[in-house]
C-alpha cells in the first residue's frame, strides 16, 4: 500500500517537473515548480521528516515561486510565451 | 584579463575545495554522533523535538552561519536591485479575489506562523520554518494593494534586533562559564511551553530574523520596477 502511494507520488513528481520544461507559458512552468516541491514535501511526511517537510513546503512551494514569479515581472516577461519570445 | 582572473579564481576555489576534501577524514571509523544525540539528546537539552536541539543546541554555530548566509544573499540581492525611482509608474490595486482572500489570509498566516515558531522546540517546525509563513503574511497585503507601503527601515531595524539578540543570548552562555550559544535557564517540563531553556527564545530570534529578512526581501523584488 505505502509502495503504491509512493510510486503514485514519484510519478506525479516526475510528471509535474517534465511540465516543467515542456510548458510554453513561463508562468505555468513556476507553479508547476513549485507542484514539484508539494510533492516533495508530502513524500517528506511520508518518510517521517515532518521538519524537512514543513521547510519544503513553505520555502520550496512558496517562497520560491514568489521570487521566480516577481523575477519574471522585473524581467517583463511576466505576459510572454517561451514561443513569442523565439520568434521576435 | 577578465578571463585571467576568472580562471585565477576557479583554480583558488578548486585548491581550496581539493584541500578541504583530502584533510577531511571521511568514513573513518563508525560515526557515533548521530547515536549519542539520539540516546541522550531529549534528556540534555529538554526539548521535546529532538530536530530543535541539534539545530540551536548541538549546532548552534551553523544556525548562526546559515543566518549569515541569508543575511548575505538578501544584501546582495538589495545592492543588484537598487533604488527605486521616485516617479516609477506603481501597479494598480489587484482584483477582488486577491484582495479579499489576502484580508482573509493575512491573520489566519499570522497565528500559524507565530504558532510554528513558538511550538519549534515542541513539535515539528521552528524559527526558519515560521518565519517564511510570517514573511508570506506581510507580503500578502502589500501584493494586494501595491499602494500600501512596508517601512523598510522599520523591517532592517528588526532584523537587526533579531540578529543581536541571538548573538547575545550565545554570547550570555559564555558568559555563565559554557560555550558560545550553549542553553541556559531552566529545563522545565519536557513537552511543556516553558521548557527546553533558552533554546525557545533564539527560536523566536530566528523566526524574527528571517521573517523580517523575507518579507522585506519579497518587498524589494515586488517593488523593482517592471519591465515591460
Amino acid at each position: 500500500m505505502m509502495t503504491m502511494v509512493v510510486a503514485v507520488l514519484v510519478v506525479l513528481m516526475l510528471a509535474t517537473a517534465l511540465l516543467v520544461l515542456v510548458t510554453p507559458n513561463m508562468i505555468a512552468a513556476v507553479a508547476a515548480s513549485s507542484a514539484v516541491s508539494l510533492v516533495v514535501s508530502v513524500l517528506f511526511v511520508m518518510l517521517r521528516a515532518p521538519d524537512v517537510a514543513m521547510t519544503e513546503a513553505a520555502v520550496g512551494a512558496g517562497l520560491s515561486a514568489m521570487v521566480l514569479a516577481l523575477g519574471l515581472r522585473r524581467l517583463g516577461l511576466w505576459k510572454l510565451d517561451n514561443r513569442e519570445k523565439d520568434d521576435a | 584579463m577578465r578571463n585571467l582572473i576568472s580562471l585565477l579564481f576557479v583554480g583558488g576555489l578548486v585548491f581550496l575545495l581539493l584541500v578541504l576534501t583530502l584533510q577531511a577524514p571521511f568514513a573513518e571509523g563508525p560515526m557515533l554522533v548521530g547515536k549519542g544525540i539520539l540516546q541522550q539528546g531529549t534528556e540534555e537539552t529538554g526539548t521535546a523535538n529532538l530536530v530543535t536541539s541539534v539545530v540551536l543546541g548541538y549546532r548552534g554555530y551553523d544556525t548562526l552561519g546559515e543566518l549569515s548566509i541569508l543575511f548575505t544573499a538578501a544584501l546582495a540581492l538589495g545592492v543588484v536591485l537598487g533604488r527605486r525611482r521616485p516617479e516609477a509608474p506603481r501597479d494598480l490595486e489587484a482584483g477582488l479575489v486577491l484582495r479579499a482572500s489576502s484580508d482573509l489570509l493575512f491573520p489566519l498566516l499570522l497565528v500559524v506562523g507565530l504558532y510554528i515558531i513558538l511550538h519549534g522546540h515542541l513539535t515539528p517546525g521552528g524559527g526558519f520554518q515560521g518565519g517564511v509563513i510570517l514573511a508570506a503574511a506581510f507580503f500578502l497585503p502589500v501584493l494586494a494593494r501595491p499602494s500600501q507601503r512596508i517601512s523598510h527601515a522599520g523591517l532592517m531595524a528588526l532584523e537587526a534586533l533579531a540578529g543581536a539578540a541571538f548573538i547575545i543570548i550565545g554570547l550570555l552562555a559564555m558568559r555563565h562559564g559554557g560555550q558560545f550559544l550553549q542553553p541556559l535557564l531552566d529545563k522545565g517540563q519536557l513537552g511543556s511551553l516553558l521548557s527546553g531553556g533558552t533554546l525557545p527564545l533564539l527560536y523566536i530570534a530566528v523566526g524574527v530574523k528571517v521573517g523580517a529578512e523575507l518579507a522585506g526581501l519579497l518587498v524589494r523584488l515586488g517593488d523593482a520596477e517592471a519591465d515591460s
